[in-house]
């Protein structure tokens, strides 16, 4: 039967757990902190010396670790895209605007287990030269806001933060920073723009890549709350055993949001691939099934900009024929078979459902939350919302999916930031998958 | 920048090559940016290298790099990653793997890069004319025109307007749009000389980063989301500084428009002619739009060497008095240009020398101020500009207002300060040793030399463009003409020779000072100059040291002006 494997969430939601400095320390708090803080420069292979912060980054490339925030891409290797020494100040930023619809996986860290992240930041800013971090955090997470601030506070008060970290020479300060309520900003450019008290307008890349231009045009890293969790496992335990969890390339475990039609929606922790969608949805471990005997018609896997997946899909992956359940949840497999587990919230759709009004309703979102900066984004987004809503109310014209697929296809890959992708994968995948249901609309 | 001047050869251009529409063509690796520093050159200028104009409405080239209208996305195709040698993918003939780019995870679609913010780099090819790039533009004026109210009709821009040169040239006849249109507030009073048409916005942000990175206020923002931005000022602050107007030239729609030029004209009907403002001593270049001998607007000449493409609202709103009904029109004191040319001239013959002074005001052309000396020289007279003083900014104003102080120094109208003679002049009439003046437009009254001082004269002679104090107490009136009623040049205060060309005709009996002028020094000196403006102003450079040393000629100071030394 499968399981969670509990591993951000391993005291979280313990009867006895509480969000405070003395309990996290009682349950091994800060330990990793201390290890990272304690080890030593060594010889490479060339006879250079590798200081001990080089070390630690090569072991989170070496563990595999990817994003958790959504692209999947690998930590390591977004940390070495900064350059050290470096002539300019580096800063860290956590990305705490948990808003893909869907997810609601960061909140749980943050709230019930606030020093887990403060720790895997001190870390990670340790490793990578990083004096001055932030969190920028949902601005409808008021109270998010708050514990973090009293657990910065109790980690300065006992050393952790400040100046010269436990000894080790290092200087940290955390500013907690809340958003106003747009999706824009959790794109880290928008982030930036907005950290900088500017409009979230997302930053053009080339130039302006993070790792090189970033908050201030200094070179910064930002990483999901829990990407840099993960961190601090990744010192416990060592890259190796972190790479062991889960399956090769999908290491370490996810947390995932699950949402929509079935029984028991809720938040869980799987190793990384080794839980199937099925599985999800069904177990009595976590979904488990649908409500009053309906029959499943969609998933979104992946937050709300994934691609949608119709019931009764299978798929060629590699040499294997796959039936929809049986995707294991991972990063690889989803991108084979052309959606992605992005922000690892899984929205389950029944058949009770009008997929066009579902659509519709993720259409308005984007169209809502699109910043406007740039032309494909700002029109299009809300083009298809209205043409959306023509369908659903009763105005439906049979030329309307091309029609809908041919305003999508003009904004994926055209625009500044991956909104475009965002508003435009939902539409596309929705119009190819229940071609149908467009018919059904437009007829009735 | 006397070394630079001096340096007869340029420094080599390191070029690189690049493969435009399947042409392999050289251009310059570094290009210089918004603020002049060289930067890599991005597809959008190689492909202006190769001829090939890439449509824009974000990008330009004095402002930074925004990136948001995507109107200039092209096809590209690049070198692949290096394996693991460090080394791209080849061909088998040996040479660089080229592919054309598309979407990572739609391995079937064409991506487009956009052309104003990315790097050439080497061996890419850019498909700067493919059907995949024609494609991404359609969608993209599709995209911007959608929400649109299409009201060329009545729209002031409507003829300079890039969304209709786009349309034609790369746009669709037709637009799929079933839905209502987004509507967006409409005549918005943004501030004392200009008005916003939302509507017709295309979120460029050329006016934001205008205000804020050139005019140095950053006053003009972005306000709601997605679809429904709106260009805006903080609340209710107006958007008032001294070069609001540049953002009416920069706009590439009808979204912004001069209150002053607004339903006035249609452009199609505008005569263009090569000016220079007069507002002070930086001397922007301009165009005058005119049409039926009516002037109705200024607009700044893009010239590096003073202004770039910017000019300031108080110097292109100063042009209403050229048609201004006040204009001087009739000649007094005689009964006609012969007649008072003749009068004068056997009146300045009997001056006994030292009796005469010269007051050639720094609003004259240097050809003018030229012949004023001639007669000076001959009359030996004391000569003289009155200074004009009022305040600079950062960008383009200068504290001089006057547009030719330069030429005045050089030629030896005035010393070293203007208005350092005046007060010998005033002590001259006041004594009874200065007995005839000869002002050009200038108010002499206001510097100096009063009415009183005036009545005492034997003879003034004044030529002016509207009437004041010392035109009314002239015993010769001469009408001029403003500077777009006849042909020149002025030295800017840096040095830059520049010329003006004739918009307008000048009413009345008014004619170009300098043409009445060599007709009185012909007759007081006996010499005969030239009689064509080309002719003087080649006649001017031979004699006066500055511009003899750039061996200048009219043909020479071409569109754009010749600095000299100063």
């Amino acid at each position: 039967m499968p399981q969670e494997h509990k591993l951000l969430l391993k005291y979280a939601d313990a009867p006895d757990y509480s969000k405070d400095l003395d309990c996290y320390e009682r349950h091994g708090g800060y330990q990793a902190l201390r290890q990272a803080l304690g080890m030593k420069a060594s010889t490479g292979a060339d006879g250079n010396e590798v200081t001990a912060q080089a070390q630690l980054r090569k072991s989170v490339l070496d563990s595999g670790l990817r994003g958790r925030g959504g692209a999947g891409f690998s930590c390591g290797l977004k940390w070495s895209f900064v350059r050290h020494p470096n002539p300019k100040p580096v800063y860290l930023i956590c990305n705490a605007d948990e808003s893909e619809p869907g997810t609601f996986k960061d909140k749980q860290v943050i709230y019930k287990d606030p020093h887990q992240l403060i720790e895997g930041m001190i870390i990670a800013c340790w490793a990578n030269h990083v004096n001055l971090a932030y969190i920028y955090i949902r601005g409808e997470f008021t109270e998010g806001a708050k514990i973090l601030n009293t657990a910065l506070a109790e980690a300065r008060a006992k050393g952790y933060l400040g100046k010269d970290i436990l000894g080790s020479g290092h200087d940290l300060e955390i500013h907690i920073h809340r958003g106003a309520g747009a999706y824009i900003c959790g794109e880290e450019t928008g982030l930036i723009e907005s950290l900088e008290g500017k409009r979230a307008y997302p930053r053009i890349k080339p130039p302006y890549f993070p790792a090189a231009l970033g908050l201030y045009m200094c070179p910064t890293i930002v990483n999901n709350v829990e990407t840099l969790c993960n961190v601090k496992h990744i010192v416990e335990m060592g890259a190796e055993a972190f790479a062991k969890l889960g399956t090769p390339n999908n290491t370490g475990t996810r947390l995932v949001s699950l949402s929509g039609d079935v029984k028991q929606p809720g938040y869980f922790e799987i190793e990384t691939g080794k839980v199937t969608l099925g599985e999800l949805i069904n177990d009595p471990n976590f979904g488990g099934g649908l409500r009053n005997g309906n029959q499943l018609q969609a998933i979104i896997p992946g937050g709300s900009s994934s691609k949608v997946l119709r019931a009764g899909e299978t798929f060629k992956v590699g040499e294997e024929e796959m039936d929809l359940l049986d995707v294991p949840y991972d990063f690889d497999t989803l991108m084979k078979i052309g959606t992605m587990s992005g922000s690892g919230a899984i929205i389950v759709i029944d058949d009770s459902r009008d997929i066009i009004e579902c659509l519709a309703n993720l259409a308005e979102f984007y169209a809502h939350e699109s910043c406007g900066q740039c032309t494909p984004c700002r029109e299009g987004s809300l083009w298809m919302n209205k043409a959306l809503h023509r369908l659903t109310h009763g105005e439906g014209r049979a030329e309307d999916p091309e029609y809908l697929k041919h305003i999508a296809h003009n904004i994926q890959g055209r625009t500044i930031c991956a909104f475009g992708e965002a508003c435009a994968w939902p539409v596309l995948s929705f119009v190819d998958k229940f071609k149908d249901k467009f018919e059904e609309k437009v007829s009735a | 920048m006397s070394e630079e001047t001096k340096t007869d050869e340029p420094p080599a251009i390191e070029t690189t090559t690049v493969k435009v529409d399947g042409r392999e063509i050289d251009v310059p690796k570094l290009t210089a940016d918004w603020q002049g520093n060289l930067v890599p050159t991005t597809v959008l200028q190689a492909c202006e290298h190769a001829g090939i104009e890439i449509p824009h409405y974000c990008y330009h080239p004095k402002l930074p790099v925004a990136g948001n209208c995507r109107m200039c996305l092209v096809h590209v195709g690049m070198p692949g990653r290096p394996g693991p040698d460090g080394k791209s993918p080849m061909n088998e003939d040996g040479t660089l793997k080229i592919d054309p780019m598309v979407l990572p995870y739609e391995r079937s679609t064409p991506k487009g890069v956009i052309g104003c913010a990315t790097n050439l780099v080497p061996g890419m090819e850019i498909y700067a004319s493919s059907p995949e790039t024609k494609e991404m533009r359609e969608a993209v004026l599709e995209s911007l025109l959608i929400n649109h109210p299409l009201d060329c009709t009545i729209c002031d821009q409507a003829g300079e307007c890039k969304l209709q040169e786009y349309s034609v040239e790369h746009g669709q006849a037709e637009s799929q749009f079933a839905e209502h249109k987004v509507h967006k507030p409409k005549a918005v009073d943004l501030g004392p000389r200009i008005m916003l048409d939302a509507e017709r916005c295309v979120l460029c942000t050329r006016c934001i980063r205008f205000s804020k990175d050139i005019a140095e206020d950053d006053a003009l923002g972005i306000v709601n989301r997605g679809s429904y931005n709106t260009i805006a000022t903080f609340l209710d602050t107006p958007f008032d500084n001294n070069y609001t107007l540049n953002t009416v030239d920069i706009c590439p729609v009808g979204a912004l428009t001069s209150k002053d030029f607004r339903f006035q004209m249609r452009v199609w009907f505008l005569k263009e002619t090569n000016s220079l403002c007069t507002g002070c001593g930086t001397g922007c270049n301009t165009v005058i739009g005119s049409r039926e001998n009516t002037m109705y607007r200024y607009e700044p000449r893009e010239n590096d060497a003073v202004n770039g493409p910017w000019m300031c609202d108080s110097g292109r709103l100063n042009y209403k008095w050229i048609g201004s009904e006040d204009r001087l029109s009739e000649i007094k004191g005689a009964s006609g240009w012969a007649t008072a040319i003749t009068k004068i001239s056997s009146k300045l013959e009997k001056a006994p020398s030292g009796s005469v002074a010269i007051i050639g005001g720094a609003r004259q052309t240097n050809e003018e101020l030229y012949l004023l000396k001639k007669l000076a020289n001959k009359l030996e007279a004391i000569t003289d500009s009155s200074p004009r003083m009022g305040e600079g900014d950062h960008l383009l104003s200068c504290p001089d207002k006057n547009p030719n102080s330069t030429g005045s120094r050089l030629i030896g109208i005035a010393g070293e300060e203007l208005g350092s003679q005046l007060k010998h002049i005033a002590s001259g009439i006041e004594a009874g040793t200065i007995k005839t003046l000869i002002v050009f437009g200038d108010d002499v009254t206001k510097t100096g030399i009063s009415e009183a001082l005036l009545d005492k004269l034997d003879l003034l002679v004044v030529s002016d463009i509207l009437p004041n104090a010392t035109t009314a107490k002239a015993h010769y009136l001469l009408p001029g003409c403003a500077h777009a009623e006849k042909r020149g040049t002025f030295t800017n205060t840096k040095g830059r020779v520049q010329k003006f060309m004739k918009a307008l005709e000048a009413p009345g009996d008014a004619r170009p000072e300098w043409e009445f002028l060599h007709e009185l020094v012909e007759n007081t000196t006996g010499q005969n100059g030239f009689s064509t403006i080309e002719g003087l102003f080649n006649q001017m450079a031979g004699e006066v040291e500055a511009f003899k040393v750039k061996e200048l000629t009219w043909a020479k100071l071409g569109d754009t002006g010749v600095t000299i030394e100063l």
